[in-house]
Formats: structure tokens, sequence, C-alpha cells
């Protein structure tokens, strides 16, 4: 289960796509931040950094999402990302949880997710 | 694109988010190989689960099945995930966490800001679990363990309670992870069980 169509690519494009870079940028975005683009695909646009501000155009999309429908790994699409962010093509939405290890959520939270389980 | 692709970015497509979700928060789901971790997060989800990787790091590398000839390939592990849109503003995705030590590197980066964890327990294999428990317990991670019945028997939950070492405080609950209310009752024991702990953080502070 741990090998995937990526692993018998070319790693060439993963290289290709991230301009060589293979480490995401610090203070690094959670896989749950959403992302919501603020510019249409621009002509001569890297395909990739197209594919993302289309997938976000009309709703906020999860990193882990975006990771899932471009088959990327999440590294990659965090630099991509970060590019976009840079350029001020997207913005961001932030889990409100604290990043790190365990904090418990507050029960305001905890109230919220049980009454969306319920209505399950 | 390949056919994963395009029919996961129409998933993603075909199921978006409201355009007022400002928060998503999380839950993992973990326990050994193959003991029904997508089939519970399937059984929830609003979504068709999704399949994504990472690349492991050099550290995972190294423990990554040391009988394998290394290649120079990129290695990178995969993972899924659902998701649960609770109200206008906030949404649940469940990950589902392989619980091997080779799939170590991963867990940070599902675990930051997460609610709790599952374990997801196949009684015909309870050491699976030992290692994934033995994480979470470290990480200071708070889980339910949920045993996934496949058909009837196998052994009671007090024995598996037993064999897991698990201390009475710790939820450990049956479910059928292929049915929705089933695991729906898994979530909901695990966050009532949070309530509970956070009810006794703000009483003692």
């Amino acid at each position: 289960m741990t090998r995937r169509a990526i692993d018998r690519e070319d790693p060439d494009r993963l290289y290709t796509v991230t301009g060589g870079r293979s480490r995401a940028p610090e203070g690094a975005l959670d896989l749950v931040a959403l992302v919501v683009a603020e510019d249409e695909p621009a002509p001569g646009m890297q395909s990739e950094h197209a594919r993302i501000l289309q997938l976000c155009r009309r709703s906020p999309v999860a990193v882990v999402e975006l990771s899932a429908a471009l088959t990327l790994p999440v590294t990659v699409v965090k630099i991509l990302l970060a590019d976009l962010l840079d350029a001020g093509r997207i913005t961001l939405r932030h889990p409100s949880s604290t990043p790190g290890p365990a904090q418990l959520p507050d029960l305001d939270t905890l109230k919220q997710v049980l009454l969306g389980l319920q209505k399950l | 694109m390949d056919s994963r692709s395009s029919d996961q970015a129409a998933t993603v497509l075909g199921a978006p988010l409201r355009q007022t979700t400002r928060d998503a928060l999380k839950i993992v789901i973990t326990g050994g190989f193959a003991v029904g971790k997508t089939t519970l997060v399937g059984a929830v989800s609003e979504i068709r689960p999704l399949s994504t990787e990472e690349i492991m790091t050099e550290a995972g590398v190294g423990i990554d099945d040391p009988g394998r000839v290394p290649d120079k390939r990129t290695t990178t592990v995969a993972f899924d995930f659902g998701r649960i849109s609770l109200n206008e503003q906030q949404v649940l995705y469940l990950f589902g966490a392989p619980g091997q030590e080779r799939f170590w590197f991963l867990w940070d980066q599902l675990f930051s800001g997460s609610l709790g964890a599952v374990v997801l327990v196949d009684t015909r294999r309870i050491q699976e679990s030992w290692y994934a428990i033995d994480r979470l317990e470290h990480h200071r991670m708070p889980f339910v363990v949920a045993v996934n019945r496949f058909g009837d028997g196998g052994p009671a939950l007090a024995e598996i309670r037993d064999a897991l070492d698990l201390d009475d405080s710790v939820p450990l609950i049956e479910c059928d992870a292929r049915r929705r209310d089933s695991a729906k009752d898994v979530l909901i024991t695990l966050v009532r069980h949070l309530t509970r702990l956070r009810e006794i953080v703000e009483t003692t502070s």
C-alpha cells in the first residue's frame, strides 16, 4: 500500500514541478489549511499553479484535497502554494486549532463537532 | 493526467466545501494494516475517501523495509481521508493513518492540531495496535479504542482491554466500520471522551 503511482514515475517530474526545491517553506501550512483563489489562472503560468487556482476558484479547498486532486505529494503542493501566496494569487484560512502536540479542544468546538456528527 | 488524478479532481470539484467554511478540524483514525481505517472513514464521509501521498523523510527511509534494495527514486507513503461538513463554518477531516513504525514521520503532520484519535483494532491481530497506542500515549494525544468486529465472535471487551494493557479511563467499544451509524457512534464516543477530559481540566484549573 505504500507504493503508488508516483514511485513509478520519473522523479524528474517532482524536481521540475518545484523548480528543484524539496522542502516546504518554514512555518509550513497545515494539511487542512483552506485555500481560496484570489485570481484567475494567467497565460504562461506553470500548469500546476493554474490547476490550483482553477480548483480553488469557487470554494475553499484544503491543502490535502489539492494534493489528492493533483496527485502530488503534500510537500510539493505546499511549495506550489507558497509561490501563489507570495504572488498574492491565493489567500488562506488557517485552522483555529493550535498546531503542535495535543492540546484539548475547547468545549464550544467539541459541542459543534458533536452536533455535526449527531446530524449524520 | 492519470485516471486517479482526474477521478479525485472530479470528487474535489464535484463536492466542494461551502464557501463560508473557515475552520477545518481533524480526527485521526489509526491502527494496524487493513484493519478498516479507510472503511470507517468512508462510512461517514460526505465524499468518497481520497488518497494522497507524502514524501518520506530520510529518517523514515532508514527504517522503511530494511530488506529492500534502496533505490534512488522518491519514496512516498499513501494515506486516505474523508470529510464531514459540520455547519456553515466548520468542516471535520478524518484521516486514516497507518500505525506502523515506518509511518512515524507522517504522524507529526497528521496529529498537529488534531482533536483526538481513534485506534481501530482487529482482534485477530491485536499486537498490531500496541504500537499505535504506545505512540498516542507518547504524543499525549487523547484517543478511544474501537474493536472492528468482522462477523460474530472474538474475545470479550474485557479480555481485549487486558491484552492491550489499556487504562480504564480510555473508552473501549465495538463497532462495524462498514456501517454509518456504527462509525458515527465511534466518533461521538471520542468527542464525548474529549469533552469529559476538557471538563476535568476546566474544573481543576
